[in-house]
This record gives structure tokens, sequence and C-alpha cells, in this order.
């Protein structure tokens, strides 16, 4: 029902693909010409835990920092860094 | 129901990140604030587990209702406060269940055709990674007004 089926072609599936490679860090990219589709997503699945990951430690650090930060300066210069970038 | 603007080909329809990084930044930093008045100095886990949930809910915000991913992260985050039971997954028969393991990474991805999955997956990349950079610099700046 919701299928296109044969519509999608490997070419759009392979762009597609390509461009998941673009979005991995250096260090996780084989700039070494293509690679396969399945190492590619075995690649993506390792980053994307890898950004869970973050977000799990840097949560739990910024519990930790809460208690000490004073609510407005940390604000005020990530603002003005983000404005600055 | 990924009808509107998934077809494979389309090119993404914001290319600068500018704007919407501030806005994931307003969010998110209004949700900490809120953290920070409502949760007792002694529960860290607690206060992590609350702060966790915000990244990813202003992650979905910010990423607005047009994405499989985001719509998928709210609708978990709602039923939270309701009912713990895990959300049926429905399996996608025409893609033939290829990257099962991205599937269940991908909020969502359980029931996207393979070529959604690719496309939502690159969004959610980005999405992420952004959060991560911004919850980086939020630690970076703290601690160097630390005591």
């Amino acid at each position: 029902m919701s299928g296109r089926g044969s519509r999608i072609t490997d070419e759009e599936i392979n762009e597609l693909v390509s461009k998941l490679q673009s979005l991995l860090p250096e260090s996780r990219r084989r700039n070494t010409g293509r690679v396969s589709a399945s190492k590619l997503l075995k690649e993506t699945c390792s980053y994307i835990k890898s950004l869970h990951r973050e977000v799990d430690d840097l949560s739990d650090r910024l519990s930790g920092l809460m208690v000490t930060m004073d609510s407005n300066s940390p604000q005020a210069e990530i603002i003005r860094s983000l404005l600055r970038s | 129901m990924d009808s509107e603007n998934s077809a494979c080909g389309n090119p993404n329809p914001n290319p600068t990140l500018g704007p919407s990084k501030l806005m994931l930044a307003f969010r998110f930093l209004r949700a900490l604030s809120l953290v920070h008045r409502t949760t007792p100095a002694s529960s860290r886990t607690c206060r992590g587990r609350r702060i966790e949930r915000a990244a990813y809910a202003s992650m979905a915000y910010s990423a607005g209702t047009g994405r499989g991913w985001s719509r998928a992260v709210l609708r978990r985050l709602h039923h939270r406060a309701r009912r713990r039971a895990v959300a049926p997954r429905r399996l996608s028969t025409t893609a033939g269940n290829r990257a099962e393991a991205l599937r269940q990474l991908v909020p969502g991805g359980a029931g996207m055709d393979y070529c959604t999955l690719l496309e939502e997956t690159a969004d959610y990349i980005k999405c992420l990674s952004m959060q991560v950079e911004l919850m980086q610099g939020i630690v970076d700046s703290s601690s160097s007004y630390g005591p």
C-alpha cells in the first residue's frame, strides 16, 4: 500500500548510502573509494550507538554540574558563542 | 504515513543549520532551567535521566513533525507518562526488513520502508550530533565557571 516498490532504483539507494557515509566522522569513514552498503550501515549503527552514549554521558555530567552552576552565565555564554559561530 | 516529503531524491529542505541550531539551544536551555528548578539536588541520577529526556525532546521538537523519527520520539515521550509498555513494532513488508539493526536505533525505524529509513537516518544523525555538540558546549562553558 505505501510501497514504492520497483520505483526505487539501486542508484537512488546508493546515493542515500553515500550521503550517510559523508555524515560519518573522519575517523569512521573509509576514504578509499566505495565500501559495501552493509559495511557502511554497520558503521552507521555503531556511530548512532556512540552518539546515544554521548547524550547519556553528557546528561549525567550536566546533572552533576547543575548543582554548582549559576543558571544565568552558562546560558549567556552559550548563546553568545552560538551567535558568533 | 510518510507521503509528504520523503520521496527519494528530494533535496534537504533545511540546508543551513544556523537558525535551527539556535532554536535547539534555546529549547534545551529552557528545559535545563526547568529541570534545575524542579529536581532536588540529592537525586543526581533522576536529574540526569530528566536531562536526557529533555535532550531528545528538544531535538524532536526542533526537527518538527515532518520527520518520522521526531514523531516517534515525541510519541514515546508522551506515552512514557501513561504506561511503560513498549509500542508494538510494525515490520516493514515492502523493504523485506533490510537493515534490522538500524531500524532498532532510529526512532520509528521499524515501520519505514528502506528508502525512507536511509533518509531518516541521515537527518537523525545530523540532529543527534548537533545535540551532542550543544551539550558538550554547555558542559565546557559551565566547567569554566566552576568553583
